[in-house]
């Protein structure tokens, strides 16, 4: 018996590979018919309760989607995705609830991933506040969003003693309507790009925050979205609005179980920051990258945008993106109010067949207007790294400065790095200075390491780390230490 | 004991050591001396288990154990340790963490705890105090922006951490500064004992008088040619390495 278990054990382990976050929930769920058309729409927006308006708006964005086609000009390939042979909506069958009711197999799993949803009493000092060291840690305030829906959010009450409101999207559309009339597809409207205008007409939910003028917000915020239900797309909608001198940090997380099939994400996120308000939006992106013959993993397809609408504003985008199969993102900052700052700090680790095309949209519109970019990309195993980056500076941008830098370390021979930056300066007294590297681990390092005692994997992941440390000197402490630890995970068997 | 014997290695097909033998008893310090491009890195290279140094023939055992079948890591964690001519730059790896990484990997292939940063940072403070090394150091890039004696100097703060047992310090006084060369030949005496065997690699006999080696060794065109006491090493420092058998 004991052989069997064993064999059974070692060949999980081998074909699970090591991503630590593939398990799947068992839970009855609620799910659309399979496919798109307007109906399916119509299904989402009354599931959701939703008023006339916002369905209308929807509808208008499906409308376009119609028209459009998918963008053809990123460097990766896959093939074409059937948009009919997928699930739009799934939600665990009991809805949200107060944090206290939330069903106990939604709890085991945000536990097993090490997420903390358990509110822990936030003055410090009060004892058996947590019982896991994870609720030791410096409280964090988290939306939960298990596949379709928000299933739970914690530290609401104590935020709204500071009047931030953070929610679900869904919440929000029904408790500060006006505020989401106002913003949602302010910054990216409905027919943006093909992935934008899909995810308009069927978002089902993501979070909501809004911190009032002056307000510091006194904890991270953070949003955890785990994809669980099989054949089924993650529609996800985020809206931050950082009204005049707020300021806000927030994360983002997430992972989904390991399955043979692709799963489309196509999210989109909107920043909107006022006069000398700041948001710090950081994302640790994990989500299955599909096992090593490239066989699975996530599609993740993400709009991000940011708008410094006031003067002295400032979004600073970090992310380090591991997971999926296919990541296509370019979280970019629109930097209206003079003296506005937008900065973008992104680790992108492709191995195995992964692909990643992913860099950002710098445009420079107020005078004096700042800009820096730092990308770092890695590329192992198979995997295609591009950096895509637009650097663009009106004539009304007068004294606009960027600084980018691009940087790609390569891990074996079949593995590969471009990057390809867009500028286009339309005034003389902007500055634009644009740095890039390619290099390769070298051996003598390794060997430096070995001889010190590293395994070979270890030196790697030291190296690698040291090579990303100016992007993860960005994240909120603690998640840098986690980031380390799943860059490491992400580059195993690389090389060897 | 380390003990090398009929040791051929080659380097991109090109055969560098032609049949090394050599015994180093435990407990003692021996230096190998000679010319430029003579196999003294190689040998250590070897003997550290670099890819692409390729042993061609011959044994090398430490302790009876065999060396040369075996990764670098497994040597180190064996207590091999090589002090580089030319400590490697890991850029963006601090000092600190890299040096904690390395003396937990150690410890653990000995069977010892770890130690937290806490812990790490006040042995380290110690050692570094005794090497007289800035503290700012630990927090730098490993060997990033460092002067030539200061990457020597970080070899030498390494090998006081780890405390191997097996050091092999290859021309760690080269470029470096008199009170330096002090200081590293302090860190050598401080691990001399009857546990500790090393080979000092060296063009300078200066060396030699601040670690008094018990044998000195002559390597030539991949081979040992000449073995002898100390004073080896000031006769091969007035008559150089040119008339090898006129003694
Ligand atoms: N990759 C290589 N390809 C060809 N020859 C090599 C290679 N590496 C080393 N060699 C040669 O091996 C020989 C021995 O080199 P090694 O570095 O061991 O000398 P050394 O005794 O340490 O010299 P030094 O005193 O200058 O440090 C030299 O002739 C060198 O050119
Ligand atoms: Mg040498």
């Amino acid at each position: 018996m004991a052989a069997v278990t064993e064999t059974i054990e070692t060949v999980q382990a081998a074909t699970e590979g090591t991503y630590k976050w593939g398990f799947s929930t068992d839970i009855e769920m609620d799910y659309a018919p399979k496919g798109l058309n307007e109906d399916i729409v119509r299904f989402i927006s009354a599931k959701k309760n939703e008023p006339a308006w916002l369905l209308e708006w929807r509808l208008k964005a499906y409308a376009m989607w119609l028209k459009m086609e998918e963008p053809k000009w990123p460097s990766v390939k896959y093939p074409p995705i059937d948009f009919q042979d997928a699930f739009y909506y799934a939600a665990p069958k009991e809805g949200p609830k107060s944090l206290d009711e939330v069903d106990p197999e939604l709890l085991k799993t945000y536990a097993k991933l090490g997420i903390p949803l358990k509110e822990q009493a936030y003055l410090a000092g009060v004892e058996g506040a947590g019982d896991s060291p994870a609720d030791a840690r410096m409280p964090i305030a988290v939306d939960a969003v298990f596949d379709s829906v928000s299933v739970a959010t914690s530290y609401k009450e104590r935020l709204a003693k500071d009047g931030i409101i953070f929610c679900s999207i869904s919440e929000a559309v029904h408790e500060h309507p006006e505020l989401v009339k106002q913003y949602l597809g302010s910054v990216v409207p409905q027919g943006d790009n093909f992935y934008a205008a899909l995810n308009s007409a069927v978002f089902t939910d993501g979070s909501f925050v809004y911190i009032p003028k002056g307000v510091r917000c006194p904890m991270e915020l953070s949003t955890y979205f785990r994809i669980n239900a099989k054949s089924t797309g993650q529609f996800e909608r985020t809206l931050i609005i950082a009204d005049e001198g707020a300021i806000v940090s927030y994360l983002e997380g997430c992972t989904a179980p390991m399955r043979d099939e692709n799963q489309l994400h196509a999210a989109v996120v909107e920043l909107v920051a006022m006069d000398d308000a700041s948001i710090k939006y950081s994302t640790v992106q994990n989500w299955y990258p599909g096992d090593a013959e490239g066989k699975g993993g996530i599609y993740n397809f993400v709009t991000k945008r940011a708008q410094c609408r006031g003067k002295r504003s400032k979004v600073s985008w970090t992310q380090v993106e591991t997971g999926s199969a296919i990541t296509w993102k370019y979280p970019s900052c629109v930097l209206l109010g003079e003296d506005s700052v937008g900065e973008f700090y992104s680790v992108a680790i492709t191995n195995n067949y992964q692909q990643a095309d992913t860099g950002t949209k710098m445009i420079h519109v107020g005078a004096r207007t700042k800009s820096t970019i730092v990308s770092k990309g890695i590329s192992a195993g198979h995997g295609q790294n591009t950096y895509r980056g637009l650097v663009r500076v009106a004539p009304t941008a007068h004294g606009a400065r960027n600084f980018t830098q691009c940087d790609s370390l390569l891990i074996g021979d079949l593995c590969g790095a471009h990057t390809v930056p867009y500028i286009e300066n339309r005034c003389l007294t902007a500055k634009l200075e644009h740095e890039a590297t390619t290099s390769r681990i070298a051996e003598d390092q390794l060997f430096y390491c070995r001889q010190r005692g590293l395994t070979q994997e270890d030196a790697v992941g030291l190296i690698v780390n040291g090579f990303c440390r100016e992007v993860l000197k960005e994240l909120p402490m603690e998640f840098a230490v986690e980031a380390q630890k799943l860059l490491q995970i992400s580059l195993e068997g690389s090389v060897g | 004991m380390l003990k090398i014997e009929g040791l051929t290695a080659t380097v991109d097909g090109k055969e560098i050591l032609k049949g090394i033998d050599l015994e180093v008893p435990t407990g003692e310090v021996h230096a190998i001396m000679g010319p430029n491009g003579s196999g003294k890195s190689t040998l250590s290279y070897v003997l550290a288990g670099r890819d692409g140094y390729e042993v061609t023939g011959g044994t090398a055992t430490f302790d009876g154990v065999d060396l040369l079948g075996k990764a670098p890591e497994e040597r180190a964690a064996l207590g091999v340790f090589l002090a580089f001519q030319y400590p490697v730059e890991l850029p963006g790896v601090g000092n600190a963490n890299f040096l904690r990484t390395a003396l937990n990997a150690v410890r653990r292939g000995r069977g010892e705890s770890e130690l937290d940063a806490m812990q790490f940072l006040k042995v380290a403070r110690a050692r570094m105090k005794e090497l007289s090394m800035p503290e700012d150091m630990l927090k730098r890039g490993v060997n990033v922006g460092f002067s030539g004696g200061e990457k020597k100097r970080n070899e030498v703060l390494q090998m006081a951490l780890l405390a191997p047992k097996l050091a092999i310090l290859d021309e760690t006084d080269s470029g470096l500064d008199i009170d330096a060369l002090k200081v590293a030949a302090d860190g050598v005496n401080a691990l001399r004992g009857p546990a500790f065997t090393a080979l000092v690699i060296t063009h300078y006999q200066r060396l030699l008088t601040y670690i008094v080696p018990d044998r000195v060794h002559v390597l030539m065109g991949g081979r040992i040619v000449r073995s002898g006491g100390k004073e080896l090493a000031l006769e091969l420092e007035a008559s150089g390495y040119g008339a090898p058998q006129a003694a």
